[in-house]
């Protein structure tokens, strides 16, 4: 993976690291957690002022926008974020390059299975009248 | 890349896990993986099962609610609870340490130290005002 003899500075750093790549990744896990922060706050204040935590509060909470659309958001950043941080996780201790594929790709697969099993249930809340 | 597992190490290793004395600043980076393993795992687990009952109408949460309120639920609720403190604090640390601050050993410290107050007092706080307890 490593290009050493690449000419450009570039070149030299390019493909090193356990993970093959790093920059973007590194950043990704950082803005999505400065992202998780704000709607971290939000989501602890809401369920601290809502009136009660029945399922009709709850879903009355979540069917309107200023609920629908942070809680939407709330669980993509939170699945990006974990989704980072566990293939660290995965990419410092597993050493075998093939269970090292393996398990990113369970991981993968299990972040976007739940981001979306998570997104449905907010879609029904807000646009199937559960309330 | 990955190792040759047929070739024998005999390559220098760096000063690993043994030999290192314990201090705040250890304990709470391996926190910082150990609570976010957790978060990644049981506590997006528990925000779908948490969704998918609120959509799935007053039955459906009262089975969430009965399993919520249960004492090892409870047990469960309040660990992620402190996990997630424990790595928004830590997290927080972290991108100080970022932008290049907080290497100095005592503020490093202390700022390690204060992480770990900080997650078990707000976690007291929110299950002290959520169970309705007066102390």
């Amino acid at each position: 993976m490593s290009r050493g003899d690449s000419a450009s500075a570039l070149g030299k750093v390019e493909g090193l690291g356990s993970a093959g790549h790093g920059g973007g990744h590194w950043l990704s896990e950082r803005v999505t957690s400065a992202a998780l922060l704000l709607l971290g706050a939000w989501l602890i204040a809401s369920l601290f002022f809502l009136p009660s935590l029945d399922q009709r509060t709850l879903a009355e909470w979540l069917a309107a926008p200023s609920g629908a659309v942070p809680m939407a958001l709330l669980v993509v950043t939170a699945f990006i974020h974990a989704l980072d941080g566990m293939k660290v996780v995965v990419d410092d201790y597993v050493h075998d390059e093939g269970n090292r594929f393996a398990l990113n790709t369970l991981l993968l697969f299990s972040a976007i299975g739940g981001a979306a099993l998570a997104l449905f249930a907010i879609g029904r809340i807000a646009f199937g009248g559960a309330a | 890349m990955a190792t040759d597992p047929s070739t024998p190490r005999s390559r220098p290793l760096s000063p690993h896990l043994t030999i290192w004395r314990w201090g705040p600043h250890m304990l709470v980076s391996i926190l910082h993986r150990m609570t976010g393993a957790a978060l990644s795992t049981a506590g997006l687990a528990l925000l779908v099962w948490w969704l998918m009952a609120i959509a799935g109408g007053a039955n459906a949460y009262a089975s969430f609610t009965r399993a919520a309120t249960h004492p090892i639920g409870l047990i469960v609720l309040v660990g992620l609870t402190w996990a997630f403190f424990q790595h928004l604090l830590s997290g927080i640390r972290h991108l100080v340490m970022d932008s290049g601050a907080g290497f100095e050993l005592q503020t490093n410290k202390r700022f390690a130290v204060l992480t770990l107050a900080g997650s078990l007092v707000l976690t007291l706080l929110i299950w002290v005002s959520a169970l309705g307890v007066r102390p």
